[in-house]
C-alpha cells in the first residue's frame, strides 16, 4: 500500500470514528471535542485533495471559532443529561437500519464504475509554483465577486442578529447616560439652606 | 491511486450519520446543532473530490460559501439556543411545544 493510500484510509477511519462518537457520546462537551477530531481528519483528507487553502479555512474557521462557539454554549449551559438522553436507545434500531440502507444504497450507485479510476483517472499533481490559495482568489475577484459581496453581508446579518438575540438590559445594573449626565442642572443637585448658627453650649 | 468513489462513499458514510444522529438525539438541541454541521462536512467533501478530479476550482468556490454560510448558521443557533435556554431553563426540543406543531 503507499503511503497516500494508507494515509486516506486512516484519515477516513478517523473522521467515521470521530463522526459515530459525536452522535452517540453521552456528554455534549465530549460530543464537540469529537467533532473537532473530525474536522480536523477531514482537513487532512482536503490536503490530500489539494485543496490547500480550504483545509486551512477548515481548521481555523472551524476549529477555532465555530467549535470553541459550540463549546462555550455547552459549557455555559446547565443541561439536564438525563432527560436528553431519554428515547435513545428506542430510535437505535431503527436509526441504526436506515443508516445501513442509506449507505448501502448510496454504494451501490457510486461503485458502478462511473467514477473509478478507468473513467476519473487522478488528475497528475500541480507542479511547485502552482498555488491553490491564488487560483482559488482569483476566481473569488472575478467570476465570483457578486457572490463573495453576498457572503459578507450574510456574515454581517449573522453578527447583528446573533447579538440582538442574546443582549440584554438588566435591570439591577448601572448604566451611565451621557444626555442626562450634560442636563443636569444645579438647583437638581443642591439645595441651600438657611438657617441659624446654633448657640454654644 | 484512490478512486473517486471512495470519496464519496466516504460522504455517503458520514452523511448518513449525521441524518441518524438527527433521529437518535431528537431531544437534545446542541447534538441536532453538531449534526447539522457534520452534514454539511459530507456535503463539502464531495465538493473538494469532485473539484479535484474534474481539475475545476469552482467546487473549492463553493465550498467556501457553504462554510461561510455553515459559520452564520451556526452562530445564529447557538444565539437562539442561548435565549431558549435563558426563558425556559431547558433544551429539551419537546419542551418548545408553544406553537402545538
Amino acid at each position: 500500500m503507499e503511503f497516500k493510500q494508507f494515509i486516506f484510509y486512516f484519515f477516513s477511519a478517523v473522521l467515521v470514528f470521530a463522526a459515530a462518537m459525536v452522535i452517540t457520546i453521552r456528554n455534549p462537551v465530549k460530543a464537540a471535542l469529537f467533532l473537532v477530531l473530525a474536522f480536523f481528519s477531514a482537513a487532512g483528507l482536503w490536503i490530500l485533495l489539494q485543496a490547500e487553502f480550504l483545509a486551512i479555512i477548515l481548521v481555523l474557521v472551524y476549529v477555532g471559532a465555530v467549535m470553541v462557539l459550540f463549546l462555550f454554549v455547552v459549557m455555559m449551559l446547565d443541561i439536564n443529561l438525563v432527560r436528553l438522553r431519554e428515547g435513545f436507545g428506542e430510535y437505535l434500531p431503527i436509526g441504526g437500519l436506515v443508516a445501513v440502507l442509506l449507505v448501502i444504497e448510496m454504494a451501490i450507485i457510486l461503485s458502478s464504475g462511473q467514477f473509478g479510476l478507468e473513467n476519473m483517472p487522478e488528475p497528475p499533481a500541480y507542479t511547485a509554483d502552482y498555488s491553490n490559495t491564488r487560483e482559488l482568489g482569483r476566481l473569488l475577484y472575478t467570476f465570483y465577486v457578486y457572490p463573495f459581496e453576498i457572503a459578507a453581508i450574510i456574515l454581517l446579518v449573522a453578527i447583528v442578529a446573533a447579538i440582538t438575540l442574546t443582549m440584554r438590559r438588566r435591570k439591577d445594573t448601572k448604566y451611565q447616560d451621557p444626555n442626562k449626565q450634560i442636563r443636569v442642572d444645579r438647583k437638581d443637585r443642591v439645595r441651600m439652606v438657611k438657617m441659624r448658627s446654633e448657640k454654644k453650649v | 491511486m484512490i478512486p473517486l468513489e471512495h470519496y464519496l462513499i466516504l460522504g455517503a458514510v458520514l452523511f448518513s450519520l449525521s441524518v441518524v444522529g438527527i433521529f437518535l438525539n431528537r431531544k437534545n438541541l446542541v447534538i441536532l446543532l453538531m449534526a447539522i454541521e457534520l452534514m454539511l462536512l459530507a456535503v463539502n467533501m464531495n465538493f473538494v473530490a469532485f473539484s479535484h478530479y474534474l481539475g475545476d476550482a469552482a467546487g473549492q468556490v463553493f465550498v467556501f460559501f457553504i462554510l461561510t454560510v455553515a459559520a452564520a448558521e451556526a452562530a445564529i443557533g447557538l444565539a437562539i439556543l442561548v435565549v431558549v435556554f435563558r426563558n425556559r431553563r431547558s433544551i429539551n426540543v419537546e419542551d418548545l411545544d408553544t406553537l402545538k406543531g
